[in-house]
């Protein structure tokens, strides 16, 4: 594969029970763009997004990062490997503030040891000004620097949404995987959204989206790979996307994409 | 609810404890209070480490007064069959409990919730179970007498002496606690608590930051144990039973998980408590029993945790 591929799935299986969640599926991702992986309720979106990112291991094939193979790697290793993500169900730490939540995700940055931080040396307080400061600028990227030492608990849903990528932002990510950061957002905000994934990727983060609302899939995607039933359905642009038949009709029915073509065509 | 304090008042609530252990005895009538005070900061140190992993890492410990007896013992056995100094069983006894709680812990601390909480249990009795039957070391279920702490010549005993040094000890572990929570490893803990899975894939490794807050409890709970028989001038395997462990818990929880000074005021009331109802003679128990459940009704969050969102709203 050529360099410039940052993730590679290659052939990956994983069943739960005798129900193949994801099924052969592979994909590459060329850095530094917007993969988007769409498909309907159920096609094994999330579950392939947990494989890749070392939650759930796979019983067949491979994950590489950045031409590395990592099948298998925890998460953590993973995450030190320059891998971030965002959860369908926000996964915020909800007893502690919006800044405290991006602060964790500088975790991989600090290097403190434990007998240092029992005595605040200076060097843990000279870290934690370092990490306080990069939280803060995270939180600023999302529009969330007045919030930031509310409890995360207390904060809007929308608010929730866009700290959790703060949080992800805060460990400086190669690979972004973010699970349906529009999900249960309203029109404004999902428009700031498609804002902030435009500036990542404009920082050189790769991004990899799975989202069901197709306006914004549409808008920043550079690449789109359609998943159906756990397998791997077709993959193109935007336009592609939209024009292809079996797309159409893993998600309307067949008898509804015949007449959607015939309509369009 | 974890209550956040800008960074320069992060030490304001030892100083308020400080204040409080100085005040406090112009108001002893004898040295009797002494002796409770004395200990009360004692257990409140081992409360205090098993807060840090209950109340801020969320991993439960039924177990912890195994660690207090493995402390309570190195400075009754260290002197008696190794010819240590008592202050350096302290140290012998915080080591082994490292040694201990390092090796019990990294396959224990894979559970979760009860299966955690059972496997805890288990360890603490293997403990006591280890305690009384190694009598040829340990004096079985008699117990051994403790040779006094001496420390540069100075003879640390009596209620008054005690009452000061376990002070001092309590401040500083407190110090090292509020340290810790506003560190890396500190933010790691909690993150870990609220949700295992977003810290993992932040990068903490989950794992081996539950066994370092694990070993660094056990090691508040060690000098306590060491503490409180160096204090009593003997020791018997009760120390490290499950009724103490059970009262750790219950001096974390009623203070409130995850306030430091909470475990402090915890250990105070289970300790003072029983003191005061001493005067119902056959229903003292009752009384206890009903005055902890009571507080679990109305103040569930915890007595400090309580007065903090009294005050702040």
């Amino acid at each position: 594969m050529a360099n410039n591929v940052i993730l590679e799935v290659e052939r990956l299986s994983i069943a739960f029970g005798g129900v193949h969640a994801v099924n052969e599926v592979s994909l590459a991702v060329p850095a530094g763009m917007v993969f988007s992986i769409i498909g309907p309720n159920g096609a094994g979106k999330t579950t392939l997004f947990n494989v890749i990112s070392g939650i759930y291991v796979p019983q067949l094939g491979c994950v590489r990062l950045a031409g590395e193979e990592v099948t298998g790697l925890s998460p953590d290793r993973l995450a030190r490997r320059g891998l971030s993500r965002t959860f369908q169900n926000l996964q915020l730490f909800s007893r502690m503030t919006a800044l405290e939540n991006v602060m964790v995700g500088r975790h991989r940055h600090e290097s403190t040891g434990i007998l240092s931080e029992l005595l605040h040396l200076p060097s843990v307080s000279r870290q934690n000004r370092l990490t306080r400061d990069a939280a803060l600028s995270a939180l600023a990227r999302v529009g969330l620097a007045n919030d930031a030492e509310q409890p995360a608990g207390s904060l809007a849903y929308g608010a929730l949404k866009r700290l959790e990528i703060a949080r992800a932002l805060a460990s400086e990510p190669k690979l972004l995987l973010l699970d349906e950061p529009a999900a249960g957002c309203n029109p404004v905000e999902t428009r700031g959204l498609e804002e902030v994934i435009r500036s990542i990727v404009a920082e050189g983060v790769t991004v990899v989206l799975v989202e069901h609302d197709m306006r914004l899939v549409m808008n920043v995607s550079d690449r789109i790979h359609v998943l159906a039933s756990g397998r791997s359905l077709a993959e193109g642009t935007a336009a592609e996307i939209q024009s292809n038949l079996a797309v159409m009709e893993a998600y309307l029915g067949v008898d509804h994409s015949r007449e959607r073509a015939r309509a369009v065509g | 609810m974890i209550v956040r304090l800008p960074v320069r008042y992060r030490l304001a609530p030892v100083a308020v404890v400080a204040a409080l252990v100085v005040v406090l005895p112009q108001f002893f009538p004898s040295a009797y209070y002494y002796r409770v005070g004395a200990l009360v900061f004692i257990l409140a140190l081992a409360a205090v480490g098993l807060n840090l992993l209950m109340g801020f890492a969320g991993q439960v410990s039924l177990g912890h007064a195994g660690f207090v007896g493995i402390g309570a013992y190195a400075v009754a056995v260290g002197p008696t069959h190794l010819g240590l100094p008592p202050w350096l069983s302290i140290v012998a006894g915080a080591v082994l409990s490292v040694c201990v709680a390092g090796a019990v812990g990294r396959p224990i601390l894979r559970l979760k919730g009860h299966y955690l909480a059972v496997a805890t249990l288990g360890f603490g009795l293997l403990i006591a179970i280890v305690l009384t039957n190694e009598s040829a070391w340990t004096g079985g279920p008699d117990g051994m007498s403790v040779s006094r702490l001496t420390l540069f010549g100075w003879r640390v005993s009596g209620s008054v002496t005690w009452y000061w040094v376990a002070a001092a000890t309590l401040l500083i572990g407190m110090v090292l606690a509020f340290n810790l929570i506003d560190s890396p490893t500190g933010r790691a803990l909690r993150a870990i608590h609220d949700s295992d899975v977003a810290a993992r894939v932040l990068g903490v490794d989950v794992a081996y930051k539950k066994l370092a807050i694990f070993v660094v409890s056990a090691v508040y709970a060690s000098v306590a144990g060491s503490y409180l028989a160096l204090f009593n001038g003997h020791v018997t395997p009760d120390i490290a039973g499950f009724l103490r462990s059970v009262e750790l818990v219950a001096m974390v929880v009623l203070g409130g998980m995850g306030s430091i000074v909470g475990s402090f005021v915890g250990a105070a009331v289970l300790v003072v408590l029983p003191q005061t109802f001493t005067a119902l003679h056959d229903y003292e128990h009752v009384a206890l029993g009903l005055a902890i459940m009571a507080f679990m009704i109305f103040v569930r969050q915890g007595i400090v945790p309580a007065v903090v969102r009294w005050r702040t709203t």
